[in-house]
């Protein structure tokens, strides 16, 4: 190991590092002061980013260098992952400042365990090895567990911690089983030597599909695609909302980049297999997701199936394992977290009152109340369904384009009539919002910062969208179109 | 004569008794947490296994992880259900049932 390895992976030891500053600081802090805490998270972003977008390790061409015995890999694509992880989580903390305070649950613990789960996405995004996939995925997976039962007097947050515990060390079990018989039939837990290795022992080795099997399984469990999403609606609901928001959006990012890494760099070969349970998934998440959407009466659950369809979509793109796909899929999965931030944040604005704002009935005349939070809110909710100009509209496009261009005709339609569907709950949000007169009449005021940070979100959502392709490019850039 | 066979068999039935108890389990969220460190064990007993035939060291190493990783997770576990307990007063498994829809 020598230092040029080391500076690698700068931006990891710089969150470790803040990490372990933060919980020290904590110590010397008294209870007025705790905003200091706050400040040094957003700074520790602010650097990591920085020191992430310095990498100078591009040199002659070399699209990806490896570092640490080859068990650690920095290439552009995880670059711009780890990047927009910064940038949301700098939201997500702008949000739930306010929520922790409003709730008198300000406390460091927030910070240093979703920074623990931030390099644990830092990990696993720039993971080449099979053992550095399960070490970032159980950072993320150990961390967001103890956050789901922040709120510690919550019967309902200990029970959905409690069931996301056993579903989630379940699905680790799975995969970790899927991981021994893929190093048993290749020898290696390298992600590259595995793939080397599959040239010789062939793609229809039973060791290596059953493997394989346990692996998909795994990977759709931490996306959330059905039959593995029943933790998503109960864990949604049941989190804090400033939890919710952390677990509905930069996870997400970190396992585009898993399924990524292990499909296509380290079982590409085996893609017969896995294109088939692939497809299978997305189709049943968009349907299941979109027809279980329509039934909530809970906006936090509305979103936990929303999100299901969502990871339908971002499947779509997996499926051809082409770089074009493999770059909507990226697209999407980025798309998506800024747009589930945003929704997230406007039920913080809305919980304001020290009481959680979970009902769709909450957002009914907002519009009366503060036009124009509304309207972002109905930016959201319009991307969300897939309306041009918004950016969700050239993220459905985009992978949908690659399906089509794949030949699989039947999975594009089924995708479009679905998402029409669900068009009818994001609208009705809207009707909520305009057509309806409030029930409370209590002014809504949020902090500066807040409503800079939401309006950041929003025109993020309309920007991105009318200057689509800079985004689009990005994406595509970092696998080589 | 052991083959590698006898130890896939082995760790293969001790994983399906795992999963069968966590899924035909009703009564006690603590025997939910022996399933999850059995299964754990099985994937272990799978590693060591294959090292041993491959005679690879990596899968050995990755066992050391698993089992640091492992306690770390049951130290999570036990921990939400106290929290679970305190507020429920119940570790029954059928009556965590406050979340549907």
């Amino acid at each position: 190991m020598n230092s040029a390895q080391m500076l690698l992976a700068a931006p990891e030891f710089w969150v470790l590092v803040m990490t372990c500053v933060i919980m020290i600081v904590d110590l010397f802090l008294s209870k007025q002061r705790q905003g200091i805490i706050h400040m040094l998270a957003m700074l520790t972003l602010v650097f990591a980013a920085i020191i992430t977008l310095r990498g100078d390790y591009l040199v002659d061409g070399v699209l990806s260098v490896t570092a640490f015995a080859e068990s650690f890999i920095r290439d552009p694509m995880g670059d711009v992952l780890k990047v927009f992880s910064f940038v949301l989580l700098g939201l997500i903390y702008t949000y739930a400042k306010y929520y922790l305070r409003c709730f008198k649950m300000f406390r460091a613990d927030y910070y240093t365990l979703s920074l623990f789960a931030l390099l644990g996405i830092m990990l696993l995004i720039s993971a080449n090895s099979m053992l550095m996939i399960y070490l970032g995925l159980e950072l993320i997976s150990l961390s967001i567990y103890a956050l789901v039962a922040f709120d510690r007097n919550s019967s309902r947050g200990s029970e959905s911690a409690m069931k996301y515990f056993v579903l989630g060390s379940m699905a680790s079990g799975m995969l970790l089983y899927g991981m021994s018989m893929i190093y048993g039939a290749t020898g290696s837990l390298n992600l590259v030597d595995i793939a080397r290795a599959l040239d010789s022992v062939g793609s229809n080795d039973v060791l290596l599909v059953f493997g394989l099997v346990f692996v998909v399984v795994g990977i759709a469990f931490k996306f959330g695609a059905v039959p593995f999403h029943m933790w998503i609606p109960d864990v949604y609901e049941g989190a804090p909302a400033a939890v919710t928001l952390l677990i509905s959006s930069i996870p997400k990012l970190a396992a585009f980049a898993m399924a990524y890494r292990f499909l296509n760099s380290g079982l590409g070969d085996l893609h017969i297999h896995w294109q088939g349970m692939l497809a299978s998934m997305a189709v049943l998440s968009i349907i299941v997701g979109n027809l279980a959407a329509i039934m909530q009466s809970n906006i936090k659950r509305m979103l936990a199936y929303s999100t299901i369809s969502h990871m339908g979509f971002v499947f779509l793109g997996l499926i051809p394992n082409s770089a074009f796909g493999f770059g909507a899929s990226m697209y999407y999965v980025i798309v998506y977290g800024i747009m589930s931030v945003a929704a997230f944040g406007m039920i913080i604005l809305l919980s304001s009152r020290g009481e959680e704002a979970e009902n769709l009935e909450d957002f009914k005349g907002l519009n009366q109340r503060n036009p124009y939070y509304a309207a972002i809110m109905g930016l959201v909710m319009f991307s969300m369904a897939g309306v041009p100009p918004m950016v969700g509209f050239f993220a459905k496009l985009m992978v949908l384009k690659a399906v089509i261009d794949a030949g699989m005709m039947w999975l594009a339609v089924t995708a479009v009539v679905f998402a029409v569907i669900g068009a009818f709950y994001y609208l009705r949000v809207i009707k909520y919002m305009y057509f309806d007169d409030p029930e409370i009449e209590i002014d809504m005021t949020a902090p500066v910062d807040f409503g800079a940070a939401l309006t950041m979100n929003g025109l993020m959502i309309i920007g991105l969208g009318i200057f689509s392709s800079s985004l689009i490019t990005i994406c595509m850039a970092s696998f080589g179109i | 004569m052991l083959t590698l066979a006898h130890f896939l068999t082995l760790s293969a039935i001790v994983f399906s008794l795992s999963i069968a108890g966590i899924f035909i389990n009703r009564k006690n969220v603590i025997i939910l947490l022996m399933c999850i460190e059995l299964m754990l064990l099985a994937v272990n007993m799978n590693f060591v296994a294959f090292s041993r035939f491959l005679g690879n060291l990596d899968g050995q190493v990755f066992v050391f992880f698993i089992l640091t990783v492992a306690a770390a997770e049951a130290a999570i576990g036990l921990a939400i259900l106290v929290v679970v307990f305190r507020n429920r007063q119940t570790i029954n498994v059928a009556e965590l049932d406050d979340l549907k829809g």
